[in-house]
């Protein structure tokens, strides 16, 4: 068991390691530095396809498109991107496509830049006006069990599914150099 | 200029397994006019995401020949997903977009592509394998033969007639139209 010191930055290589064990094949993303450790996991895993997208939107398109294919996918995004795919989600929720969305959330905990807070304030609403199931996370022990629970509910009940990972989890000094 | 109703009968003759993601609209219609197909994934919203879930389902079935068959306003509404695609070079997926210049389903305005933006030129700038404008009924076979063995990614820029034209109107139950698909592509 690794200890506290170590949670802290190994959060990523929990998330990844359910993503071995629930099988997703697709990982769909923007840059993102929350997300970097977790992208270069994935990246390096020859068992998933890493997609860079344009706009975190595509990514709804991906998911669908892997599910019917018969492989599950996940996408990582931050605060801002769940509302560039607003109007997209409801793909999901009209034919029922599981999906995990990994959220790094700006806008809150010591932020930077105000402009991130506007978009942060409401992303957990907009996702569950969207019809997701929606987990927060705010310490890095809890990474493990709240993803792999939201990796089984979504996977082997057909349920939509975000993991809100708190800017303070994350860590307010990655935001300025 | 094509008639949207004969290319895509002929792009879907002797169809065998091919995939077909159809984008909102009368791209639903064209295809399900042509026959309805458990390999059809028709999209009746997700505006913009047609070839995106091309993009997926090639990726997940490298096996299997996928084509996206869609309108001008669906593909330039998502007209990022073709530099992602262009990313990850899937060589079992090709577009083809039925490009009438206009927005049939909300009064037929025009689109960009009416004032020159060109669909092809885009694809082939976004690393696309191969892409063109296709305007006669006679190339429809072709770009079939493209579609089932072409090294893609492809994209077709097909030229149709700009005309409001009879709805054929498929499954609208996402659900269903998703788990006939799984089904059909399970069984093959």
């Amino acid at each position: 068991m690794a200890n506290s010191a170590t949670i802290e930055t190994s959060w990523p290589d929990a998330i990844h390691a359910h993503f071995r064990r629930i099988g997703i094949r697709q990982v769909g993303h923007v840059p993102d530095a929350g997300h970097s450790r977790l992208i270069a996991l994935c990246r390096d895993d020859p068992s998933i396809a890493d997609v860079v997208l344009t706009t975190e939107e595509e990514g709804v398109g991906l998911v669908a498109g892997a599910a019917l294919g018969g492989q599950r996918a996940a996408l990582l995004m931050q605060s801002s991107g769940v509302g560039n795919c607003i109007n997209m989600f409801s793909l999901l929720r009209n034919c029922g496509f599981p999906c995990v969305v990994l959220v790094t959330m700006r806008g809150e905990f010591e932020e930077f830049n105000p402009w991130q807070v506007p978009m942060g304030a409401i992303t957990e609403d907009v996702l569950r006006l969207c019809g997701f199931l929606v987990h927060r996370v705010e310490r890095a022990d809890a990474v493990d069990e709240v993803v792999g629970g939201a990796c089984n509910i979504a996977f082997e009940r057909d349920v939509q599914v975000a993991v809100l990972l708190s800017q303070r989890l994350i860590g307010p000094k990655q935001w300025t150099r | 200029m094509l008639d949207r109703r004969d290319f895509v009968a002929a792009l879907l003759v002797d169809r065998e397994n091919l995939l077909v993601v159809c984008g909102l609209g009368s791209a639903t219609y064209d295809v399900a006019a042509a026959g309805d197909h458990s390999l059809n994934f028709y999209l009746w919203g997700a505006m913009g995401g047609a070839a995106m879930i091309g993009l997926g389902l090639a990726l997940a079935r490298p096996d299997r020949r996928v084509a996206v068959i869609t309108g001008d306003g669906d593909m330039l509404m998502g007209l990022g997903s073709l530099a992602t695609i262009g990313v990850k070079q899937p060589n079992n997926l090709s577009i083809v977009v039925l490009n009438n210049a206009h927005y049939g389903e909300t009064g037929m305005q025009p689109s960009h592509t009416l004032a020159g933006v060109d669909l092809a030129a885009v694809a082939l700038a976004c690393r696309f394998k191969h892409a063109n404008v296709v305007s006669r009924l006679e190339e429809g076979a072709g770009v079939r033969a493209l579609l089932h063995a072409g090294d893609g990614p492809l994209l077709f820029d097909a030229r149709i007639k700009a005309e409001d034209i009879p709805r054929v109107l498929p499954l609208r139950d996402g659900h269903l139209i998703k788990q006939r698909f799984v089904a059909a592509l399970n069984s093959i």
